[in-house]
Parts: structure tokens; C-alpha cells; sequence
């Protein structure tokens, strides 16, 4: 029963020289990007350009020069069909705090066009699989931050869209709801089907949620790339070892027997625990069995290995070099 | 669906007797589309102007208003019946301009609870990410509190026609004055409804909608009869009176009846306009009224997402 519209190989969002200009400042930039079924992030600081994508997409603010699609359809002219077909979920507060969920999506569901019984089922389904049960029927006043994003992501989702936009859904959250919402954004896709592009100003957490990343700043495409690719180019490890009676400073045992095998390693410095820690980019899976063996091989104890998560700055501070493969590799 | 086997196989472990997750259903029913996502639109904003599907709370005060509307037809009605009165004590058209502080009590207090929330609450962009455009945000809008306002003011109309036909008045004399009453007050609640949601869409905040509605309606109104009244005591004539009457919603409907619809007019001296001057009260109202629906399509244009 896997729905027939979302064949791998469509595109699912295209924009070609995509701007918009207001009076003061340049939201958009010449943005060319193509994007397919499945979990896209769409990365930038905040006034990058994320919102206003957004809006054009719905077909709600035309752009100043080039042309979107979404589903194939022309943002420009078929706004309506559009909306019919995606499903938003803004940044903001949307909900009045004196109606249940049950009702306030009943009633969404009515405005993208469901006949009252579906309207009242599909609200009912809806609820129950982004994790709202009894307190449905209470008042949203009452809700926590972590509830009240789920009815967000509820009215987005009510209409059963082949597509959906989640502005920042993760804004707020605590880590544990945090947490839960990317595996629900997973889901949405893996389970119900429904492509997702998902905005955030952390790279991290869209690493682990998405099959695509595409950065923007300034308004400008920085890069555009799976996920994959985009791991190995960005993570980090981070290393500590105790030290030995044979190697008294385990560090720098450490990190010179990853330079003789050809590792550039870094200090951590600036980071706690400075000089006890060593940075490595990690290429693949091959970089941590090679961590591994090194360790063995002196006989040192691995006190941490872990992925360190990237901030969105750490991407833009080495954008210049990569930009022109980005710009290649992306599209 | 492997996803939905996949998903169910941990949970079906031997003695664990939870209910099971049936898994996403994808929707392949109709899609009705902004024809019906308008109507869905003004009839829940029409049942939410009496309350309807909203909290107790929300119930008490349009309900009031409704029986508050009502109680002073049903007594002349009584009267009129006990008496075998020739004729009603009140003209039909004459009872909403007697009654004009309920309905603007009403208007104000439902102008901004219809549109207000949507704006305090950020709710808009929900609507417009949807098919719906700004001009069916607003129609819906606009024609629900004027829907309204017509059964606020042409219930009590019915009602002293029911008790005049069941008094044996004259049947002929009561359908006309009755349907007069009607045009009458139809005018009024589309000017009224177009008035208040203005001025609520402005503000976010519902109360600063209520005052902000009531001291519209009466203060215009206290200055409009007031200069009248000035202009009555110095003699300047019906014509004087006449034009200061276009300067307030309720006075203007006054005007507008009283030239076309065989009222007569409440304004001092009981000289309303002619038919010229007349035909101005009628374009003035049908402007606001067109204004009103053009400012909040502007208004929304605006607010957007």
C-alpha cells in the first residue's frame, strides 16, 4: 500500500535561480535546488532565507525572479493545488488555547477540505500517531511545549500530504522531546510515506533525522548533499586514553601513531579537558576500527570516543573552500 | 506493508498483551476543495458567534443578548394581543433603532471574538497555507457575523409578526411592514458586521476590540443626535438634520429606511431625508459596507503568513 506518487526517483522540490528581494535585504538568492522524496534538512542560521523558502513554496509570496516547484506543480500558479497536497507546520504558536485538539484539527482538517466524517476519523488517527491520546480532549491551554508541537505537526499531517514543511519543530523542546519529535519526523516518512523538509539552525540533529541536507546562508545555496556524504566530510571524534607506566602521555602516544598511519589529529584545544583530548575527522567506519586498533596496539585505555555535534557555524567557517564543490555536487 | 509488520513484530512477543498499533492509513476520499473549506469556515464562525461549540462561558453573553433582544417584542406582543390593539406599538423597522444598543453590544463583543483569536493566536497562517485565499478567509468571515446579526435583529421582528397575525391585525399591512423590517435590518447587519470586523482586525487584543467597537458605534451616534438635536433647536430644518444623520452607522440606516422603506424616522423633529437625500444614505451604506469587505481583504493580504 505504499502510495504510488512517491517513486524515488521524482523530484519532489525544484528551484532554479530561485530570489526574492525585499526593499532592504536579499532573502533569497539565486537558490537552485533540487530535492527528492524522503527527510530533507534545509540548514540555516536564522534570517538565512528558511522561512521565506517556505512561504514560496506554499505558493503564498511570489518570488522576485526564477521558478520553484513542488510536486511538480508551479508555485507561481498552482498555489492552490499545492496547498491541497502539503501540509505545514510553522515556528510559531498557532493554537488557541481555549478549543481541545480534537476539535481545533477536526476543524483543519475541514479547511484543506475533508468531509466532516473523514475530517473527524483522519483527526482521530492523526492524534493518536503523533502521541496524543486522552488529553486530546482538553483544552490546549493546558498543554506542555512537547504536546503543543504535536498538534502542530497533527494539523500538518491531517490531510494525509504527500509532502510536508517543518518549520523548527524541534524549537523548545527539551532533549528528551526533542528527541522523540525527530524520531516522529522519521517516521513520517518510513511509516506514513509522506516526504518531510524539515528546517533547523542545528546541523546535528538533522544529520540524524534526514537522507538529505541542503545549507543555506544568506540566502545563498552553501551545499546540497546526502546525508552520507555529509557525515563523512564533517564528523568529528573525539578522543581521550588514559595514559601508562609504557606511555606516560597516552595523548600524544596516541597521536603520534595515528600520524605515522597518515591521520591528521588536532588537539582539542579551546574544548574541556584540553590536552587530554584529540580531535580526528572520521572518513568512514574504517577510521574508527583504525582508532581502535592503535589504542590496542599501545595498550592504552579508551576513556571516550565520541561524535562530537557540529554546529552550523563550524560549516560556514570553512564554506569558502567547499563552496564551489558544493555548488557542483548540489542540483 | 512492511513498514506496519515491522513495526508490529517486537510488540506481539508471547504473554504481552498491549493493544497494537494498526499503523498510518493514507486518506483516498474526496477533497472538497475551498468552495467547501468556506462554508465549513462560516458556518463554524456563525455557531461560534452564539457560542455554539465553544465553552459555557462563551454561551452566556450572545445568548443574553439574543433573549435581551427578543423579551421586549414578546411583551408588545402580549400587550397588542390583551388589548385588541388596531396596530403594533412599534413599527417593525422602528425596533432595531429602539434596540440599537444590544446589537452593538453584540457586535462588539463578537467582532473581535471572531476574528481576534485568529490573530492573537497566530491561528491565520494555518488557514492560508491551506487552499483557502484571503477572499474566503474574509467572506466567511464577514458574511458569519452579519448571518448573525440577522438573527439577533430579525428574530424579534418574527416574533411581533407571529403575535400581530395571531392579534387578527391586518394581514396585508403586516407582511409589508414586516418585509420592510427585514430589508431594514438585513442593511443593518451588513453594515454593522462590516464595522466591527474593521476595526477588530486591527487589534489582536480582544478587549481593546470591544471598547475600541462600542466607542465607534456610540460615540458617532452621540454626536450625530446631539448635533441634531443643536441643529433642531436652532431651526436649521429637516435638511440640516438630514445630512449630520450620514455620520453614524445607526443613524444612517434610520436615514436609508425612513426614505425608502416607509419608516418613520427617530431623528428630531421625526423628519427624516427625502428620496435625493435618501439615495445618498443608500450609496453611503452600500460604500462602508463595500469598503469594510475591501480593508479586510487588505488587512489579511497583509497578515498573511
Amino acid at each position: 500500500m505504499v502510495r504510488v506518487t512517491n517513486v524515488w526517483d521524482v523530484t519532489v522540490i525544484a528551484t532554479e535561480s530561485l530570489s526574492k528581494r525585499f526593499p532592504r535585504v536579499t532573502a533569497l538568492d539565486r537558490l537552485s535546488v533540487d530535492v527528492g522524496p524522503g527527510v530533507t534538512g534545509l540548514v540555516g542560521a536564522n534570517g538565512a532565507g528558511k522561512s521565506t523558502l517556505i512561504k514560496i513554496l506554499l505558493g503564498l509570496s511570489p518570488a522576485t525572479e526564477g521558478r520553484a516547484e513542488v510536486l511538480g506543480l508551479d508555485v507561481a500558479t498552482k498555489g492552490a493545488a499545492i496547498r491541497e497536497r502539503v501540509g505545514y507546520m510553522p515556528e510559531h504558536d498557532c493554537l488557541p488555547p481555549d478549543v481541545s485538539a480534537t476539535e481545533f484539527v477536526v476543524h483543519m482538517a475541514r479547511m484543506s477540505g475533508l468531509p466532516p466524517t473523514a475530517a473527524r476519523e483522519r483527526t482521530a488517527d492523526t492524534l493518536r500517531h503523533v502521541g496524543l491520546y486522552e488529553e486530546r480532549y482538553r483544552p490546549i491551554g493546558g498543554y506542555s511545549t512537547g504536546m503543543k508541537q504535536r498538534v502542530k505537526l497533527a494539523q500538518a499531517l491531517v490531510h494525509d500530504p504527500q509532502l510536508v514543511f517543518l518549520d523548527e519543530p524541534t524549537n523548545g523542546l527539551d532533549p528528551v522531546g526533542r528527541d522523540e519529535m525527530l524520531g516522529l519526523i522519521r517516521r513520517i516518512h518510513t511509516d506514513f510515506g509522506i516526504s518531510v523538509l524539515v528546517t533547523s539552525h542545528l546541523l546535528g540533529e538533522l544529520e540524524r533525522t534526514c537522507d538529505h541536507v541542503v545549507v543555506v546562508d544568506g540566502g545563498k545555496l552553501l551545499r546540497s548533499s546526502s546525508t552520507t556524504d555529509f557525515t563523512q566530510t564533517t564528523t568529528t571524534l573525539a578522543i581521550e586514553v588514559t595514559d601508562t607506566d609504557e606511555h606516560p602521555d597516552g595523548t600524544r602516544a596516541v597521536r603520534e601513531a595515528l600520524h605515522a598511519r597518515g591521520v591528521g589529529v588536532e588537539d582539542g584545544s579551546g574544548l574541556p579537558g584540553a590536552g587530554h583530548v584529540l580531535l580526528l575527522t572520521a572518513q568512514g567506519e574504517e577510521t574508527y576500527d583504525l582508532v581502535r586498533d592503535v589504542i590496542a596496539d599501545l595498550g592504552l585505555g579508551l576513556v571516550r570516543m565520541e561524535q562530537r555535534r557540529h554546529h552550523i557555524s563550524e560549516v560556514f567557517k570553512n564554506s569558502d573552500e567547499e563552496r564551489k564543490e558544493a555548488v557542483g555536487h548540489g542540483s | 506493508m512492511a513498514a506496519e509488520q515491522s513495526m508490529q513484530t517486537p510488540a506481539t512477543a508471547p504473554g504481552d498483551t498491549r493493544i497494537h498499533n494498526i499503523g498510518y492509513r493514507s486518506y483516498d476520499g474526496p477533497r472538497l476543495g475551498r468552495g467547501y473549506a468556506r462554508l465549513s469556515l462560516y458556518s463554524q464562525s456563525l455557531r461560534g458567534s452564539y457560542g455554539l461549540g465553544r465553552s459555557v462561558k462563551s454561551k452566556v453573553l450572545p445568548m443574553l443578548l439574543f433573549v435581551v433582544m427578543c423579551v421586549p417584542a414578546a411583551i408588545m406582543v402580549a400587550v397588542a394581543v390583551a388589548t385588541k390593539a388596531n396596530d403594533l406599538p412599534l413599527d417593525y423597522t422602528r425596533y432595531a433603532i429602539v434596540m440599537q444598543a444590544v446589537i452593538s453590544l453584540y457586535v462588539a463583543s463578537q467582532a473581535p471574538q471572531s476574528v481576534s483569536r485568529d490573530l492573537r493566536f497566530k491561528t491565520v497562517p494555518l488557514y492560508f497555507s491551506r487552499p483557502i485565499e484571503t477572499t474566503d478567509y474574509v467572506r466567511a468571515k464577514f458574511a458569519a457575523l452579519a448571518s448573525a446579526l440577522f438573527i439577533l435583529t430579525a428574530a424579534p421582528l418574527l416574533v411581533l409578526y407571529i403575535g400581530a397575525l395571531l392579534a387578527k391585525l391586518d394581514f396585508s399591512d403586516q407582511t409589508k411592514g414586516f418585509a420592510q423590517g427585514l430589508v431594514s435590518v438585513a442593511l443593518l447587519s451588513l453594515l454593522f458586521a462590516g464595522i466591527g470586523l474593521v476595526i477588530a482586525s486591527v487589534t489582536p487584543r480582544r478587549g481593546f476590540g470591544i471598547a475600541a467597537v462600542i466607542a465607534v458605534l456610540t460615540i458617532s451616534y452621540g454626536a450625530v443626535s446631539t448635533l441634531q438635536a443643536i441643529a433642531d433647536a436652532q431651526g436649521s430644518g429637516g435638511d440640516a438634520i438630514a445630512w449630520i444623520g450620514l455620520f453614524s452607522p445607526i443613524t444612517l440606516i434610520d436615514g436609508v429606511q425612513s426614505a425608502f422603506l416607509g419608516a418613520s424616522s427617530a431623528f428630531p423633529g421625526g423628519v427624516g431625508p427625502g428620496n435625493a437625500e435618501g439615495v445618498v444614505y443608500v450609496l453611503l451604506s452600500l460604500g462602508l459596507i463595500a469598503a469594510s469587505y475591501g480593508l479586510l481583504v487588505r488587512r489579511y493580504k497583509k497578515v498573511g503568513l
